[in-house]
């Protein structure tokens, strides 16, 4: 069994006083969260992942507050034994920041579940089902060496697929999650069974295949369980002793990676994919010490077993930006040797331009990092930091818990695998706007240093140029709407959660306006930056349910010439009064005086400090900085306002 | 191992397991006698036993399982 995955090399062994700091938990005071996360963050076997679970449901049950974590309900359907999953689930999930509440019907009654409309699954209105099917629970049938029999086979498995997804989509919003399906890891002919159809092996292949097609762009999502019993190797995946004993599917030293693949998905659903990889310089991007060794003793000249190695991980990070990945640097060396090798090696793949933020200087890692954070405007919650040296490893999960370090090996070779293996940057969508991020943090390093430049902030901003667009929810914003609807801490009013299939539903429904706001500049595009959803309250009211914006367009008046851009449409619905609503959380204390700042009138507050505000409609439409103002497909004919 | 070495092992496993350290392990110790040994408890401490002493149990093996005397009997053969 490779143990980088039964055994999450990648995270920290556990404690050996894992159990005593279990029980210790302090349960009166609000940090309980926190403390079953940091607890959370190690490798854990199944017996303390199941002892971890135990404590969060205690919590729960005892009324606690899990505090930072995002709850989430998932109900769990399958033709397996799951009872030792789920509680590895919330352990897990408690490591992804998740409050994790798993609803699990009775044993091996996945189409009544889905089909009734008052089972205990549709009672519950989960936010995700979880189909933890295996191969043995399809209506599958060999039709060796006839190729039509087994696309029949296909498309009754695929059908059955679709009337589970009907079935829950019928009773609620929930996002199901399917898994494709591991193959035994016998073979009835060899070689032959991928090659003829109707066999087990080729059957499985095509209904991945297909499953994969299912799930594409439709709000759901593929747990690939294939993959990773392929990764595992099938043969250490299934366990036949266990199936006969007791209707595992899988070996239950796997449990632990399985229940985190699940876990990085929800917390990919709650938007908690992390975005930035800041990597060090001596002995991970190359080998040796550029300081020490200089230009010539550095390895990562192909053909050069050590130096190959480092490359792997240049060509990794490569390959995480080209998909979105900011990357950053964060080294201790002076700034002008550090740059050296990106400047003059010719076997250097990484560039300077790849790199969002460069920080090499003296100071103590933790601190470089809290800049790279300040700097792109994200939260610590957004980094992975990646260090051969322990010591620096231990230093920055000491100081910035918030930040993901993984362990490494002793062998670089496998530096590339292991940061892969750890699944920081699990995505469940891809938007084209993803392939731009990378260079959008890039924009606004320049936009830094423009502003160093020009004189004051008025004529900072009109240098920038800048055409703000507007237009309702749409299907090709979507994908990208969801995102910032779920990954918006800070700018964000009201912090309420959309999912996809939520979102559609608003996109589609007359009674709510809704704006996507995209903003370029002489820099660059930006891409969508903020997101609006107002809905009819009382009778002549709008309430604004939803504001959002990205922090990497601050104090650049786009939130004036949102506001304008929504008193215009209210106007045109007939509307009187706008009513507003500030919902403070840990993160978005940025946004207390929002209303305010924008001349609304608060009118109520609450204990909790959440505030009410209103602003009449006929009153001014307020501008901000000059700005071209585009507005697309709105009930308002289109306005160019040209500056 | 010796009989009193698998017995001072076996208490911690089933510490670990029940989350309970007041279990007194005697050879005659059934299911029917602990809290929550039920069927997945019951798998789950053959899995751990067979991790903690690096040994596999046959199906037989653990379909003929009475006690902890068994169980102990089990592990000498073995490890």
């Amino acid at each position: 069994m490779n143990e980088l995955y039964s055994e999450l090399q990648w995270l920290p062994r556990a404690p050996q006083d894992f159990s005593e700091r279990l029980r210790a938990l302090n349960r009166t005071n609000g940090a309980l969260g926190r403390e079953l996360q940091t607890l959370a963050l190690h490798a854990l076997d199944l017996n303390q992942l199941i002892r971890l679970s135990r404590a969060v449901d205690r919590a729960l049950a005892e009324g606690h507050q899990l505090g930072h974590l995002a709850p989430f309900r998932l109900a769990v359907l399958s033709n397996s034994t799951i009872d030792l999953v789920v509680p590895a689930l919330v352990a897990s999930a408690v490591r992804h920041g998740i409050a994790l509440e798993v609803i699990q019907p009775s044993y091996d009654q996945v189409a009544q579940e889905v089909l009734t409309p008052d089972s205990m699954v549709n009672r519950s209105r989960p936010d995700a089902v979880l189909f933890a099917l295996d191969y043995r629970a399809l209506p599958l049938k060999l039709s060796l060496g006839d190729g039509e029999v087994a696309a029949a086979t296909v498309r009754g498995v695929l059908a059955y697929m679709q009337m589970l997804r009907d079935g829950i989509k019928a009773q609620s919003n929930a996002i199901c999650i399917f898994q494709s399906f591991a193959p035994p890891a016998e073979r009835l002919f060899g070689s032959l069974d991928r090659i003829l159809p109707g066999t087990l092996k080729s059957l499985l292949d095509d209904i991945n295949c297909q499953m994969a097609a299912m799930v594409a762009g439709s709000g759901d999502v593929l747990l690939d369980v294939a993959g990773l019993a392929e990764t595992i190797g099938l043969a250490d995946w299934h366990d036949p002793q266990l199936w006969n004993m007791a209707k595992f599917s899988f070996s239950d030293q796997l449990v632990p990676l399985y229940a985190d693949h699940i876990a990085r998905v929800l917390a990919a659903i709650r938007g908690k994919t992390r975005k930035v990889l800041i990597l060090d310089l001596d002995n991970t991007v190359w080998g040796g010490v550029i300081g020490d060794d200089g230009l010539d003793g550095i390895q990562i000249a192909q053909g050069d077993a050590r130096g190959e190695a480092h490359l792997a991980v240049q060509r990794l990070a490569l390959d995480l930006r080209r998909r979105g990945i900011v990357l950053a640097v964060s080294s201790k060396n002076t700034d002008e040797v550090a740059r050296e090798p990106f400047l003059k090696h010719p076997e250097m793949l990484l560039k300077l331009d790849d790199i969002a933020v460069f920080q090499a200087n003296w100071k103590d890692k933790a601190t470089n990092i809290q800049a790279i954070a300040d700097q792109l405007s994200l939260g610590l919650d957004a980094m992975v930091f990646v260090d051969d040296n322990p010591a620096e490893r231990g230093l920055v999960r000491m100081l910035l818990p918030q930040v993901a370090v993984p362990e490494l090996p002793e062998e670089p070779a496998y530096y590339a695998r292991t940061l892969a293996a750890a699944g920081y940057f699990e995505a469940i969508s891809f938007a084209a706007e993803d392939l731009k991020r990378a260079g959008f943090y890039q924009d606004n390093a320049r936009r830094a240093e423009l502003q160093k430049q020009v004189g004051g902030v008025d004529d900072y901003l009109a240098s920038l140029q800048m055409t703000i667009t507007f237009q309702p929810f749409d299907a090709t914003g979507r994908a990208r709407i969801v995102q910032l609807i779920n990954k918006s801490n800070q700018y964000n009013l009201t912090t309420r959660r959309y999912t996809e299939p939520e979102v559609a539903e608003v996109e589609n429904d007359p009674a709510v306006f809704t704006l996507q706001v995209r903003l370029t500049d002489i820099c660059g595009d930006n891409g969508m930056i903020s997101v609006v959803v107002c809905r009819p309250g009382k009778a002549g009211e709008w309430e604004i349910d939803t504001w959002l914006m990205s922090c990497r367009v601050l104090g650049r008046t786009v939130e004036h010439w949102t506001l304008r851009e929504i008193l215009l449409n209210a106007r045109e619905a007939g509307v009187q009064k706008l009513v507003g609503i500030y919902r403070p959380t840990d993160r978005n204390g940025l946004v207390v005086d929002h209303y305010a700042k924008l001349g609304f009138t608060q009118v109520a507050s609450d204990a909790s400090g959440m505030t009410c505000w209103e602003l009449a409609v006929e009153a001014a439409a307020p501008e901000g900085a000059p700005m071209t103002i585009v507005t697309l497909n709105s009930a308002l004919s289109a306005e160019n306002v040209p500056v | 191992m010796d009989e009193a070495g698998i017995y001072a092992r076996l208490a911690e496993i089933f510490e670990d397991v029940f989350e309970d350290d007041s279990i007194q392990l005697t050879p005659q110790l059934a299911a029917k006698d602990v809290d929550g040994w039920d069927s997945l408890t019951h798998i789950r401490l053959i899995l751990t036993i067979e991790r903690a002493f690096k040994i596999k149990f046959s199906t037989l093996e653990i379909g003929k399982l009475e006690n902890v005397g068994d169980l102990a009997a089990l592990i000498q053969a073995r490890a």
